[in-house]
């Protein structure tokens, strides 16, 4: 190095990005164990797509491509969006997901860093609001001893669209129990009495709670190593959590606990590795607070008044807007210019 | 047990300080030659006050202070002065200044040294004789101490800094574990002068041996002076840092450590202070640690002057050492060359190479994870800075509180996108000193021009009505004898007032005082292009995404 400091920390950008994939890997493991192993072809598949989508950008950008390709940042946003699209989607969906997720979410807002809103969480939108019938098939836990397709019925289904004769597609998969408690709750039935289908489990919905639970022991882990800080996570669930706690304590036959809400949908994959995406997340603590409570109170809003079963995309979506007025309006005071100072 | 209180962020970078803590302090050789600067000190170069070929003794002083802001610079040893000129300097620039070359002739001959009472001097006694004797601050900032004494707010807390945060730099740990009694007295006279109420000497934790040998010097001399080990916490010993562990008071921004009631000395200027009223030595040597990729890493007590290579090879320099560094890995520089001369400042040359400090990998676009904002002990935000630095954007850098940046490079040693964010930050505040420096110079010719303007007028004006008042009487004398001569007036007048609008456009077009400078400022002018083209030149490169490193 040319001038000081001389010494340097050996952490750097791929090795945080690298913890972070690492962090990911409970949840995956139950999500494989309950669910089978679908969700690693939709991984697969979305990992191929945004390295080679990566690559092709840099090229045309005219960056150098390994430091970038080897930073890991296009993997992670390949690995986040899988684990939100349905393990039995058509492989083109998960490609043209990943594809948008790279090449317009970030580099045409100026690659790693410069991106202003969470890539994965873009590519998520793009596909549900122009697919969304292919976005509502999500596979049923084996627990649950339906009809389940074999590994090689899945990747037929996945790459030919083909099914074993005389099954059907909703045959073999059912609708998130976010989806099924809206749906449900329309048609008349108490909380109680949804509670009792057997899609459920003892938290929330069955296999799916167990995911959460992975994601949030992966997400603990990065919290305790600093990889990220606490206020993300810990205000996003807690501020979830007085919220469906309130309208939980008031009318509990038509608003579920807000442990339902915890470990369900993207809410814990959501505070631990999404909302955590520092370029698109405010960099003040003040501003981290007021960013993770706006996205909590937007997810419960569009989950439980909203037109989509879960929020967390949207909200992130919405918060990110915010993020440059937040970091504006949230500066600290710098060391010797506090208040009560000369 | 006193409650210390801790400042934001911080790091804990590896220490390397034992390296160089196994030998006691050595004297270093006389020199063959001694190159004295004449600026060692914050402010103005001291005026030489001696002649080439002139013989001075020891201690002798051969620069006088040339303002307020300046100090004395003595010789090191006897000797006779062999030049006057300017000289490489341990600047990174890389260029000269004026220097005094002594030639020692062995015998190290003092002049007459004097004891002198400090309880019987009287304040402004005791400021003009730390100015005669050359004493500034030795912690780095080499600010003159006299000028330190003289600030009328009373000081409740004197600090003394031992905490010398900086991995691999010993000079102050070593003078403690063996001068700690010097020091003490040091304190006593300061105390003294000051008036001060609580003395609080801060040591970091990390240095038993000198926290000891503190502890005993005190207790030795019967004083109820509190020697207390600080946590070792880089940059803890910034000043303003270490007055708000111990005191939990934070200097306000753009203020000094006495408008809160403190004040703060380094405790190597301690003892050169004990040293010029105890036993009349002015400062002329120094303790420095000379360490990194060395065989024999140790401290040397050296004559200011002495080249640097001298003491490297004392110390014998490893094979592979490829540049050094003068003060720590922190926040030092690479000296330009290896023979500059040693100076007040100079607390430590690191010996360096790729392995020992290895190259920093290509930068990488900044991620905003902000692990610089969470050590930053400015509590600012780097990650906004830089942005607003990169983008020329000096406005915001300046409403982000870029001056309260002190360079002490903990953001950029956390940086995972390994940006050399320090280097941006100085590049943005030397165009916005340069831009202000344009601005003042542009109000000031700006006023000229504007009274000029109203001068001009004025003149009009009168001459004005001048020529009515003789137009008057020449009417009044043309009833007596009719003539012309009030029509050459006026064409004569008009004429000058051509002459004259002809002038001050000249004038207009030459709105600087550009030429007919002296050699200092043109000196001056070319050192300041110079390290601001440096600094551009390093920021370009730094710029990860705006100049891509290509790898293949």
């Amino acid at each position: 190095m040319l001038s000081s400091p001389f010494i340097t920390t050996p952490t750097s950008v791929n090795q945080i990005m690298l913890r972070v994939l690492l962090a990911l890997i409970p949840g995956i493991a139950l999500y494989v164990w309950y669910f089978g192993p679908a969700i690693l072809v939709s991984i697969t598949l979305a990992s191929i797509t945004a390295l080679a989508t990566e690559a092709v950008m840099l090229k045309l950008r005219d960056r150098p491509i390994k430091p970038f390709l080897s930073d890991h940042s296009a993997l992670l946003t390949a690995w986040l969006l899988a684990l939100s699209i349905p393990p039995l989607a058509p492989w083109w969906l998960v490609v043209v997901g990943t594809a948008f997720a790279i090449v317009v979410a970030k580099h045409l807002y100026g690659g790693l860093g410069s991106n202003a809103f969470n890539p994965a969480m873009i590519g998520y939108a793009v596909l549900i609001i122009s697919f969304p019938a292919h976005m509502t098939h999500w596979l049923t836990p084996h627990a649950l001893g339906g009809i389940e397709l074999d590994f090689a019925q899945q990747l037929s289904y996945i790459f030919h669209g083909t099914l074993p004769a005389g099954l059907t597609l909703d045959a073999v998969t059912m609708a998130t129990p976010l989806d099924t408690l809206k749906t449900q709750l329309h048609l008349g039935l108490s909380v109680s009495e949804i509670r009792d289908m057997p899609i459920y489990g003892r938290l929330a919905g069955h296999g799916s709670e167990m995911v959460a639970l992975g994601f949030a022991i992966g997400g603990l882990y990065l919290l305790f190593t600093r990889i990220i800080s606490w206020h993300l996570p810990l205000v996003y669930l807690g501020t979830l959590f007085a919220v469906a706690g309130i309208f939980h304590v008031f009318d509990p036959t038509h608003y579920v606990t807000p442990l339902f809400h915890w470990f369900s949908g993207a809410a814990m994959i959501g505070a631990f590795f999404i909302l955590t995406d520092p370029v698109t997340s405010p960099t003040t603590a003040k501003g981290k607070i007021i960013f993770a409570a706006g996205a909590a109170l937007l997810t419960y809003l569009i989950r439980v008044f909203g037109g989509f079963p879960d929020g967390m995309a949207f909200a992130t979506i919405l918060m990110n807007i915010c993020v440059p007025l937040i970091d504006l309006y949230t500066q600290p005071k710098v060391f010797g210019k506090k208040d009560g100072l000369l | 047990m006193r409650t210390l209180h801790h400042f934001h962020g911080g790091i804990h970078p590896t220490s390397h300080k034992s390296l160089s803590t196994h030998q006691s302090i050595a004297r270093a050789p006389l020199p063959k030659s001694l190159v004295i600067p004449l600026r060692q000190h914050a402010g103005e170069a001291a005026k030489p006050c001696v002649n080439v070929g002139d013989h001075v003794l020891k201690g002798q002083r051969i620069g006088t202070p040339s303002a307020t802001l300046s100090s004395s610079i003595h010789a090191p040893t006897s000797g006779t002065i062999a030049s006057i000129a300017l000289h490489q300097i341990a600047h990174p620039s890389a260029l000269p200044d004026l220097c005094i070359t002594l030639i020692p002739d062995g015998k190290d001959t003092w002049i007459k040294r004097e004891a002198v009472d400090f309880l019987a001097l009287s304040a402004n006694e005791m400021q003009q004789h730390l100015r005669d004797f050359g004493i500034v601050g030795l912690g780095g900032a080499t600010f003159p101490s006299d000028l330190k004494l003289r600030h009328p707010i009373k000081v409740d807390t004197l600090i003394l800094n031992g905490a010398e945060c900086e991995p691999y730099i010993t000079c102050d740990d070593m003078l403690m574990r063996e001068r700690a009694s010097e020091i003490v007295r040091g304190i006593v006279i300061l105390r003294h002068a000051l008036e001060a109420g609580e003395v609080l000497i801060g040591i970091e934790d990390n240095k038993p041996e000198a926290i000891a040998a503190m502890h005993e010097a005190v207790s030795a001399a019967q004083l109820d002076y509190a020697v207390v080990a600080v946590p070792t916490i880089y940059p803890g010993g910034s000043a303003k840092h270490l007055i708000k562990v111990l005191t939990g008071l934070e200097v306000p921004s753009g203020k000094l450590p006495t408008d809160i009631g403190v004040q703060c000395f380094n405790v190597a200027t301690a003892l050169s202070i004990k040293r010029a009223l105890d036993d009349g030595e002015p400062l002329i040597s120094r303790i420095v640690t000379i360490t990194g990729n060395v065989e024999h890493p140790r401290n040397y007590e050296a004559l200011i002057g002495t080249a640097f290579s001298d003491l490297i090879d004392l110390s014998v320099a490893k094979r592979d050492t490829n540049r050094y560094i003068m003060g720590g890995p922190m926040m030092g520089v690479v000296l330009p060359a290896v023979n500059v001369p040693l100076v007040k400042s100079s607390n430590c040359v690191i010996a360096a190479s790729d392995t020992l400090f290895p190259p920093a990998p290509p930068a990488l676009p900044c991620i905003r994870c902000t692990r610089c904002a969470q050590v930053c002990p400015a509590e600012l935000q780097p990650q906004d800075l830089y942005w607003f630095a990169k983008s020329n954007n000096f406005g915001k850098a300046q409403e982000y509180s870029l001056a309260d940046c002190i360079e002490c490079g903990v953001c950029a040693y956390v940086c995972p996108s390994h940006i050399p964010l320090v280097q941006y930050y100085r590049y943005a505040k030397s165009e916005i000193r340069e831009r202000s420096a344009e601005k003042l110079a542009a109000d000031k010719a700006r006023e000229r021009h504007e009274y000029r303007q109203f001068r001009i007028e004025r003149e009009k004006q009168e001459k004005a009505e001048k020529l009515a008042q003789r137009e008057a009487a020449s009417k009044a004398a043309a009833v007596v004898a009719p003539s012309t001569p009030s029509v050459d007036d006026t064409q004569q007048i008009r004429i000058n007032e051509a002459i004259e609008r002809a002038k001050a456009q000249a004038a207009e077009a030459h709105p600087k005082n550009t030429d007919a400078l002296t050699p200092e400022q043109q000196a001056e002018i070319a050192s300041i292009e110079a390290r601001r083209a440096k600094i551009r030149e390093l920021a370009t490169d730094a710029g990860a995404d705006d100049e891509p490193h290509k790898t293949s």
